[in-house]
């Protein structure tokens, strides 16, 4: 149901994980792309370890930087209780990334409530497709770039060049950390080409 | 210049940077704050965090009235503290523009309650702009220089959350300078407003205001797009993108002017569509505009609280809704928490321990309130702490319990040291916590008096904050590290027990300060007797097992800060490798 031509895609995530930085360089790369771009993040209180929800939407001409739930085209959830918080956001035949690592919320940590079982299950009826990014970022060299192979991974799906890619991330990360975020990034794009992030 | 993507609050920045201001000021409060960050940073300009939005707002006034164009910028709340000054400058009027952003939080993403700024600026009767992106916010921005000195007046730019942190496409342009205002000649009856002057300004300022009025009649700033007249939907600011996005067909009249407002613009508008909409966030200021004015506007479904979205509008004229997956209700709630290592945590974990009852503040310490820590009863405004302790120990405070004040070093400077004032003053008594982490943490790291640290680095003096509350006559007063448990502990126990006011200004640096990395801990599960104490401490690294009870560390999140070291009885944290080798405890 994506309206005129925008894409939307939601980043979901915790305090912490990257996930503004991500949607910072998707923004850039359609902005680069010679599209309309409006990006907005939400996060509680600064970002202490809470949800942090960014949407990027791009088009001919984007209005609102905000989206609802079933609008959804893209959804890269950085970890997997958020991606199961977040899944209803989705448009019917949307996509949904998942990293299937867990950060537990306090409550849980503390034992006050159970940590969630069988989500990986749940998603995959969902036609979730798993992304070890935590993994495949130390593999890159850095376990901070988890974020960067995710966008390697939602690359596939979108219509952009890979040198702009390339291009953003480059100015984008610290100077020391380019080789790694780029080979992050390759990492996320071939884990998606193996097959294993069927569109 | 070519189109970059900006933020609202860049794109604010810029547009001031454009219209040629000299200065500009204003206290952190999300979601304004990187919008004075990247002023600062521009060519040119003089910028410079002041304690609160009341003194900010002063020193804009000063730069004014010595000639020059300034920024001021601050959240919804921050306006409150503000008010006091804005009132009486829109009878000053400028001479230098004036303009300040004010950041709403509809939603309350991070603000103790909602304001609609809008209210303020009818309520003062100053004008106010309200962009509805980035291209907007730059170009409102040097438009209301413009208004300020024309109308003589100061200026609001209003902007909420997704205007603020919001990023669209916007082409900068260069700056240019600001225009003369003459020389400076003595003027008491436009600047000293004693009650001859101000009555007579008073006259004058709705004089300004009804030229403002007329000028909004016609102004490109308020835009009236025809389409199908069968629905015609009056709004403004972010709710413009929302209502193309949700109405593509409908008829808008985008108000980007919110006070004055523009009646014949407004009838006419009416005039022609079929029915009337508001379309509003948070407020019914527009719907109560009109409805003075006269005419007639329909009241959508809309909840009062709360931010807008597309899919809102939709629901509201009752279009159909896209086919929905269920919400997944059960998944555990995330709240925000104190970060690893916080200095602040074991000063709570004490807290809770001692059962006081504590009047808490507005930082990353009010996250105190929550669970596990559970330790602290109030929060209501910047400064509000000191102040509402000494009011409980007045009325004999809660029977056993102790009363605690707490405070940062930031919110210490904005609001809390008159209130210290008082409480010397009146001859209080009771126990005051400054917990002074040497940094505005909260918003993301910004200096204050209390550090010493400016805004554009320059050289500074950092506030002797013991001398200081020596000064103000407070008996007891000592500094202690907080990281160390029995020393807090047995200050506290100290303090509470003495008869007289005393201050501990608990002292450590932020742990977002601390650049090098310590090796993270990690339970000896033999050792681990499931007595639970550790994770009390709301530590975001420390879990309790599902299966076996004992306490784990996710060595991912530990930064080695070695508070559980120190509440743990029975020696079960060591020291372990670098993190990386074990890619945490939590993904076994
Ligand atoms: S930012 Fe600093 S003060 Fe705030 S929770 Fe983290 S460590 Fe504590
Ligand atoms: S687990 Fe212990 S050492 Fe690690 S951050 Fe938490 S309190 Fe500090």
């Amino acid at each position: 149901m994506s309206a005129r031509n925008v894409t939307t895609v939601m980043l979901c995530g915790v305090g912490g994980q990257g996930t503004i930085l991500a949607a910072d360089l998707l923004a850039k790369v359609a902005a680069g792309s010679g599209l309309d771009v409006k990006l907005s993040e939400v996060h509680g209180m600064s970002q202490r370890g809470g949800s942090v929800d960014t949407i990027v939407r791009f088009g001919d001409r984007v209005f609102s930087p905000v989206t609802d739930p079933g609008m959804v085209d893209h959804l890269v959830a950085f970890e997997i209780i958020e991606a199961m918080r977040n899944v209803h956001y989705v448009r019917p035949g949307g996509r949904l990334m998942v990293n299937p690592s867990s950060i537990r919320p306090l409550p849980v940590l503390t034992g006050e409530l159970p940590p969630p079982h069988g989500l990986q299950a749940i998603l995959a009826e969902e036609n979730a497709v798993f992304i070890d990014a935590d993994e495949l970022a130390c593999e890159a060299g850095s376990p901070k770039s988890a974020n960067v192979v995710l966008m390697g991974a939602l690359s596939i799906g979108l219509d952009f060049e890979e040198a702009v890619w390339h291009d953003v991330i480059s100015r984008r990360v610290p100077p020391k950390t380019v080789e790694a975020n780029l080979r992050a990034f390759a990492l996320g794009r071939e884990a998606c080409q193996r097959g294993e992030c069927a569109l | 210049m070519s189109r970059i993507l900006l933020s609202g609050n860049e794109a604010v920045a810029h547009g001031a940077w454009q219209a040629g201001a000299a200065v500009g000021v204003g206290y952190p409060g999300t979601p304004s704050t990187e919008t004075l960050k990247h002023f600062a940073a521009l060519d040119g300009v003089y910028a410079e965090w002041a304690p609160n939005e009341k003194v900010a707002l002063e020193v804009a006034a000063g730069v004014s009235f010595a000639g020059a164009r300034s920024l001021v910028t601050m959240k919804h709340v921050g306006l409150n503290v503000a008010s006091d000054p804005l009132f009486t400058l829109a009878y000053t009027g400028v001479r230098g523009g004036l303009v300040i952003l004010v950041a709403d939080d509809p939603g309350m993403h991070s603000s103790q309650n909602e304001q609609d700024s809008r209210n303020y600026a009818a309520f003062a009767r100053v004008p106010v702009l309200e962009p509805s992106d980035s291209s907007e916010a730059l170009a409102f921005t040097t438009e209301a220089f413009e208004l300020s000195e024309r109308f003589d007046i100061p200026v609001i730019v209003r902007s909420t959350v997704r205007v603020s942190h919001a990023k669209s496409l916007v082409e900068p342009g260069e700056r240019v300078t600001a225009p003369a205002t003459g020389e400076y000649a003595t003027d008491p009856a436009k600047w000293v407003m004693m009650p001859g002057m101000a009555k007579r300004r008073r006259i004058d300022l709705d004089r300004r205001i009804a030229e403002l009025t007329e000028f909004a009649e016609t102004s490109p700033l308020n835009v009236v797009e025809y389409r199908d007249t069968s629905i015609g939907i009056v709004c403004s600011g972010v709710c413009y993108q929302h209502v193309r996005e949700a109405m593509p067909e409908a008829s808008v009249l985008k108000l980007g002017i919110g006070f004055p407002m523009a009646p014949s613009l407004l009838s006419e508008f009416a005039s022609r569509v079929d029915v009337l909409h508001v379309v509003e966030e948070a407020d019914a200021y527009l719907a109560r505009s009109l409805r003075q004015l006269g005419l007639v506007v329909t009241d959508l479904p809309l909840l009062p609280a709360g931010e807008l979205s597309p899919g809102a509008i939709r629901t509201a004229f009752g279009l159909p809704e896209p086919t929905l997956r269920e919400a997944e209700e059960a998944m555990p709630p995330r709240p925000p928490l104190m970060c690893p290592g916080c200095p602040h945590r074991p000063v709570f974990d004490t807290l809770r321990r001692k059962r006081a009852v504590v009047t808490g503040d507005i930082g990353c310490y009010t996250l105190g309130a929550l669970k596990p820590l559970a330790a602290m009863d109030s929060c209501v405004d910047m400064g509000a702490s000191i102040g509402m302790a000494h009011g409980a120990e007045l009325i004999g405070g809660f029977g056993k319990r102790p009363v605690v004040a707490v405070i940062g070093d930031s919110t210490f400077a904005h609001s809390g040291v008159t209130g210290l004032m008082n409480t010397v003053y009146n001859g209080g008594a009771g126990t005051v916590l400054i917990l002074d982490n040497r940094i505005t943490a909260m918003t993301g790291h910004q200096g204050n008096p209390i550090n010493g640290i400016t805004l554009q680095k320059r050289d500074s003096h950092e506030v002797d904050l013991e001398g200081l509350v020596r000064a103000l006559g407070v008996p007891r007063v000592r500094v202690v590290d907080p990281q160390d448990f029995e020393a807090t502990r047995s200050a506290l126990e100290e303090e509470i027990d003495a008869e007289e006011l005393s201050v501990v200004i608990y002292k450590a640096p932020c742990a977002l300060l601390i650049k090098e990395k310590q090796d993270p801990y990690a339970v000896i599960e033999e050792a681990c007797t499931k007595c639970g104490v550790c994770i009390k401490l709301g530590c975001p690294a420390i879990g309790k097992d599902e299966m076996t009870s004992r306490a784990y560390v996710d060595t991912s999140v530990c930064v080695g800060c070695g508070q559980c070291v120190q509440v743990c009885k029975y020696d079960a944290f060591e020291r372990t490798g670098p993190s990386c080798d074990f890619k945490g405890a939590d993904r076994r």
